[in-house]
């Protein structure tokens, strides 16, 4: 049925009713608590909250890899459970496997899901060239810096081509520096690709840079999460009035001036 | 600050660079060679100086070159080759029954929680169990002919690499078969993809201490109940007090002990060559 329909409906993400909880020395511990969300293809969402209100637990169950205790996540109108190939998660490390080469890690995805190498290893190439590492093709990864291995990383999910890419605080562990030019760059491939983003971040610099909307989550019972528009042209400005004026509004949020 | 930082290391930099490369690596071979070898050296030039100059009993600790030459004499009369060979037969059976039995049941053992628990136990007390007190044991069961010396290599043998491979199996970055999980990687694929390469640098270091062990076991093996093999003719040596050839057939042990080892470390680091190099 879907791959009848027009591409407006693919990457589109509904959750309906999420809650998940952990135990914890006896008592339980909850962190999504009755949650919906919908995110529509193509858009890139942040997902920003203090620690233990549960941003990471809501990008792992929607990567499939933790299931939650009540409530449904469908994608494009599916109900889904575990893992799936229109899905893709980017780590905050970049969890590349050092016995292969940056090729070879960036067409590990395809190859596990059955494409043959030599294929897998050509459209890798493809992705390796979009984030600017043609020239490290055969390099191993303790050869790389920071920025580079989360680069692959990039491309090793791009290159199994998902609807939905999932990003938990992929910038998190780089210097300022590279963590703006990843920024920048993770803009543009969007831009090319125009694959759904749901990203995990801390920075609320980085999720108004690069979000349509941003799901402020709390660790507060009593207080529901709030989705905020961020209606700023691209490419953004980060000294640009509006863009001041939207962190301030953030800021806010979280009771902070 | 930083402009006059940044001359003077440019300034050094092609000062150095000045100099003729050739001499320059020369010396830097030189300078590694002393510091890797120099002690090793000096040891032996202390032996044949001792011994020659009478500071200790050339009796008992003959100088090198009679040594070298009891050593040449037994390789070219053939004595010591058959020493040689039933000696590389013994370990080299052990060692390969060893790896055979050890890896595959380490990997599986390394990735199933229960029966690595339920196992555990009774390894630990097999690995504590020194193989030489249970030598005789084996005599018994295996009579004193090869078996139950090839037996007893084995036995001790087993141990570092199966407990390696478990170690290795279970220290897997839990991250990164988290990650192959996310692709659809099937249990096989995390397996022989993930699990398997990851291993690979803690099963090497079984490999090796187990090839030390194959050695150090066979000694003991021969010491007691053979007539032939390089343990053997240390013994052998000893109680004819043909002293040169006792220390030469020392030499051949430490030396075949030193190629297992290189031929060991050459596969790891071809086989790993994404990782830094091991020496």
């Amino acid at each position: 049925m879907t791959d009848l329909q027009p591409s407006i409906l693919r990457g589109e993400v509904k959750v309906r009713g999420l809650s998940k909880s952990y135990a914890l020395n006896r008592s339980s511990l909850s962190v999504l608590r009755n949650l919906d969300l919908d995110v529509n293809g193509g858009e890139i969402l942040a997902i920003v909250g203090p620690s233990g209100c549960g941003k990471t637990t809501l990008l792992r169950v929607l990567a499939g890899l933790e299931s939650p205790d009540r409530g449904e996540v469908l994608i494009d109108g599916h109900p889904v459970a575990g893992v799936g190939r229109e899905r893709a998660v980017i780590f905050q490390e970049p969890r590349l496997l050092p016995w292969l080469t940056v090729l070879e890690n960036v067409a590990f995805g395809l190859e596990v899901r059955g494409v043959p190498a030599a294929q897998a290893r050509e459209r890798a190439r493809h992705y390796i060239h979009l984030v600017g590492l043609t020239e490290f093709a055969e390099a191993w990864p303790r050869q790389l810096s920071g920025g580079m291995a989360q680069r692959v990383g990039i491309a090793r999910a791009l290159t199994v081509q998902p609807e939905i890419l999932l990003l938990d605080e992929p910038f998190g562990a780089l210097d300022a520096m590279t963590k703006l030019t990843m920024q920048e760059e993770l803009a543009r491939i969007w831009r090319e690709e125009g694959v759904t983003m749901i990203l995990v971040t801390h920075d609320l610099e980085e999720a108004i840079f690069l979000a349509d909307r941003v799901l402020v989550l709390s660790r507060d019972n009593s207080d529901p999460a709030r989705l905020i528009d961020v209606d700023l042209p691209r490419p953004r400005d980060r000294s640009e009035q509006g863009f001041v004026a939207m962190r301030r509004r953030l800021m806010a949020e979280f009771g902070l001036h | 600050m930083t402009y006059q930082h940044l001359d003077s290391t440019t300034v050094q930099v092609s000062g150095e660079s000045a100099e003729p490369g050739l001499t320059r690596r020369g010396a830097a071979f030189a300078r590694e060679a002393l510091s890797r070898y120099g002690l090793l050296a000096g040891f032996l030039i202390l032996w044949q100086v001792a011994s020659r100059s009478g500071w200790v009993s050339p009796s008992v600790l003959p100088p090198l070159d009679t040594i070298a030459s009891a050593l040449w004499n037994g390789i070219a009369s053939g004595a010591l080759v058959d020493d040689i060979a039933i000696s590389l037969q013994r370990s080299g059976i052990a060692f390969a029954a060893a790896v055979v039995l050890g890896i595959p049941l380490g990997l599986f053992m390394g990735q199933i929680a229960a029966v690595e628990r339920a196992l555990d136990p009774i390894l630990q007390l097999f690995r504590q169990t020194s193989a030489l007190a249970l030598y005789p044991v084996f005599i018994l069961l295996l009579g004193l002919g090869e078996t139950s010396k090839i037996f007893v290599i084995f036995w001790a043998t087993l141990f570092p690499v199966l407990l390696a491979t478990i170690g290795g199996v279970k220290e897997v970055d839990r991250k990164l078969i988290e990650m192959a999980r996310t692709y659809g990687a099937t249990p096989l694929a995390v397996f022989r993809r993930v699990i398997l390469p990851a291993s690979v640098p803690s099963i090497f270091v079984g490999l090796r201490l187990s090839a030390t062990t194959a050695l150090l076991l066979l000694i003991a093996a021969e010491m007691i109940g053979a007539n032939k093999g390089l343990g053997f003719q240390v013994m052998n040596a000893q109680y004819n007090f043909q002293i040169p050839l006792m220390f030469a057939s020392i030499f051949l042990l430490a030396g075949l002990g030193l190629v297992a080892n290189f031929i060991l470390v050459a596969l790891q680091n071809r086989l790993c060559r994404w990782a830094a190099p091991v020496r």
